[in-house]
């Protein structure tokens, strides 16, 4: 085992434990932070491959902004975990079998028999040389080989955004809201009348 | 300009789909069906578009990722009618539901573009993002009736399970990038042709990738959320999601597993077999039990997927022919019977149970008849095409050599028609127990009226279009 591998298997290791966690644990608030530590072990084993870009967006775009905006959501929600949890023994033999049995095919297909260094004959056998550029390369297949699908993503997430949009802005019939041009418009005839009494006479 | 004519149906929908979001801002009050008429106008331009590459040699562009041949420019064609359609019909259906707004049909033109890019791809990349546009489209077409329960449910659902679906697609494809080493659909069927056969890795593969297209296209085990999407859905939605995202997700089928899979066809027949006699089975026999109409056309959708896949497990030029011709026809049944809901509908009430048919051959003959054709077609009675479609596909059962499986296809068919047949009788010898005249909007009861007339006159023209569709799936192995 070189350096390398055990630096793999370190890493392999903290991925799976703290992904097993993300789902287990009872805290939301701990669930997400395990999660943070998932995508930055999976950045480092990125950054073994070489694809040192990929791993820092990754930890940028997952890290910093996803999880953090998922950590306000969960805090700022009152998540009743007692609720989330209903029925959880119920699906548990159906959902641990289908789960065994997924694993157990993965496990038989995904193993060192097909996947073994030397067996596949497409494999990358990229040498880089000494001014490669992972984030150029990267950039170059992005708006070369796969601007199409690029710019199908991109339309994806304006979609989002329109779904985003149209699903929230809408007036709720029960609310009640403040108009200030309204506000300031009114006069003190609309709302006061002044009415005119004779004093009342002294006994 | 030649290398970019296969996507110029897709840069005409979603340059003038980001137009209307743009002139909603200025124009919305002034006028106010701008949106629902160049939303119109866009489609029928798209589809011009397309018509003009039929005759066009196979082009494959933007570095193999689509390709513009014959069968895309079918199906496109197909999905702009069926879009035009829907779009028709539900006019004054969201209108009166308050969704009357450029984001409707703005959605619903991205929809298609997700759809024309799922048509055309080359390459799985696109066909996946193809997809994800258009689920992402659907499920917030789906919960755009905020104030409706109902539809929030069916969104949250769709979007869950198709979630799930599209994970389930996307780890097949992993696997076949494992076993093949390449993403585009030639160059993995080029490769898997030199594979060993019972490649375990591309075999896992193929079933995952087969499971999400069979939740894509609603067949039985992978049909849970169909009913109740169907139901929760505004009919208008349920609409659009029933027509042309099914003939679409059928294209999934001839890209994904006969063009990229062939190498694998006796695996992926096995499957289908099971599929399909289940889709049958369940779709006709739980069909009956509905008291929804909503819910009743769901499962006689997931009964006709059953008969669809039928042609695919052929898996010869011609079982294809017969299925796509079966995918078209299906959709422009269930235009009608959805239409025929939408029409018996209005503002403040939805035409769902079976019982509001009751009578309506007296409150309308005319549309009573039209419903009874497009009835009739579902069942398969001749002389209406649907008859012709469900013989075709079991024909291409027959030639196969799948005898037992075009036996209970047509015993499931006899089933099937005892719940086709109850709406004729609820509207011809019952007396009504709703009298509200129809709606009067005129573009919806002319169009109603072309699409179940087509029925019966398109008949004797089966044989063509059947000769169409055998045009289009030439180039396919």
């Amino acid at each position: 085992m070189t350096f390398e591998d055990a630096i793999f298997y370190f890493f392999a290791a903290v991925l799976l434990g703290s992904a097993a966690m993300v789902v287990t644990i009872r805290n939301p608030v701990k669930s997400a932070l395990f999660l943070v530590l998932a995508f930055v072990s999976a950045a480092c084993l990125w950054m073994l491959l070489k694809a040192e870009f990929l791993a820092i967006v990754l930890v940028l775009v997952y890290v910093g902004a996803v999880m953090v905006l998922f950590l306000f959501v969960v805090m700022m929600i009152d998540v009743n975990l007692a609720v989330l949890r209903q029925g959880f023994a119920d699906y548990l033999p159906v959902g641990g079998l289908v789960a065994v049995l997924m694993v157990a095919e993965i496990a038989l297909a995904v193993g060192p028999k097909q996947f073994a260094a030397g067996r596949l004959a497409h494999a990358a056998t990229h040498v880089a040389h000494p001014h490669y550029s992972n984030t150029r390369a990267l950039g170059m297949l992005l708006y070369t080989t796969y601007v199409y699908p690029f710019e199908i993503a991109a339309v994806i997430l304006l979609v989002a955004i329109i779904a985003a949009i149209a699903l929230t802005m809408r007036r709720r019939p029960d609310t009640k809201y403040q108009d200030p041009a309204r506000q300031v418009e009114v006069r003190a005839q609309d709302r006061m009348r002044i009415v005119k009494m004779r004093t009342e006479p002294k006994a | 300009m030649a290398y970019i004519t296969p996507v110029l149906p897709e840069i005409i929908v979603l340059t003038m789909a980001c137009v209307i979001l743009l002139a909603d801002l200025f124009w919305r009050r002034r006028f106010k069906g701008l949106m629902y008429g160049v939303s119109q106008a866009t489609l029928v331009g798209a589809g011009f578009a397309a018509y003009h590459m039929l005759g066009d040699a196979p082009t494959v562009i933007f570095h193999g990722m689509v390709v513009g041949d014959r069968l895309s420019a079918i199906f496109q064609i197909a999905i702009f009618m069926l879009t035009i359609g829907v779009l028709a019909y539900s006019r004054t259906y969201i209108a009166e539901r308050g969704v009357f707004r450029s984001e409707y049909f703005v959605l619903a033109l991205t929809g298609v573009v997700g759809m024309c890019v799922m048509v055309s791809a080359a390459h799985f990349l696109s066909l996946y993002l193809g997809l994800e546009l258009l689920s992402l489209s659907l499920y917030a077409l789906i919960a755009m009736q905020r104030d409706s329960i109902g539809a929030t449910e069916a969104a949250m659902k769709y979007f869950v399970l198709g979630a799930l679906a599209s994970g389930l697609l996307l780890y097949g494809m992993s696997m076949l990038y494992g076993a093949t080493g390449s993403l585009r659909i030639t160059q993995v069927a080029s490769v898997l042709a030199t594979l060993p056969p019972h490649n375990l890795v591309a075999t896992l593969g193929l079933v995952f990738v087969l499971s999400g297209l069979a939740f894509k296209l609603g067949a039985v085990p992978f049909h849970m959320w169909i009913p109740d999407v169907y139901e929760g859905a505004p009919t208008a939605v349920t609409l659009y999601v029933s027509t042309a995202p099914k003939v679409a997700a059928f294209a999934l089928f001839l890209r994904l597993l006969v063009e990229g899979l062939h190498g694998l066809s006796g695996a992926w027949q096995e499957m289908l077999v099971m599929l399909a006699v289940l889709s049958m089975g369940v779709g006709n026999v739980v069909a009956i039990a509905q008291t929804n109409m909503k819910r009743m056309l769901a499962y006689s959708a997931i009964a006709h997927m059953g008969f669809l896949l039928m042609g695919v497990l052929s898996a010869r030029v011609g079982g294809y022919a017969d299925a796509l011709f079966y995918a078209l026809v299906y959709a422009f049944m269930s235009l009608g019977a959805f239409g025929i809901i939408i029409l018996l509908s209005r503002k403040g009430f939805e035409a769902e149970r079976l019982e509001d048919l009751r009578g309506l051959h007296r409150r309308s003959p005319w549309y009573a008849w039209m419903m009874l054709l497009f009835m009739f077609s579902m069942a398969g009675i001749p002389p209406t095409i649907g008859f012709y479609a469900k013989l075709a596909v079991i024909q291409a059962a027959v030639s196969a050599g799948f005898y037992g499986l075009a036996v209970v296809a047509v015993l499931f068919s006899v089933i099937g028609a005892f719940y086709y047949l109850r709406i004729v009788k609820l509207m011809f010898f019952d007396a009504p127990v709703d009298a509200a005249p129809l709606r009067k909007a005129g573009d919806l009861r002319w169009l109603l009226s072309v699409n179940g007339v087509a029925m019966l006159l398109a008949a004797p023209w089966a044989g063509t279009l059947i000769a169409i569709c055998r045009a289009a799936v030439r180039g396919l192995p």
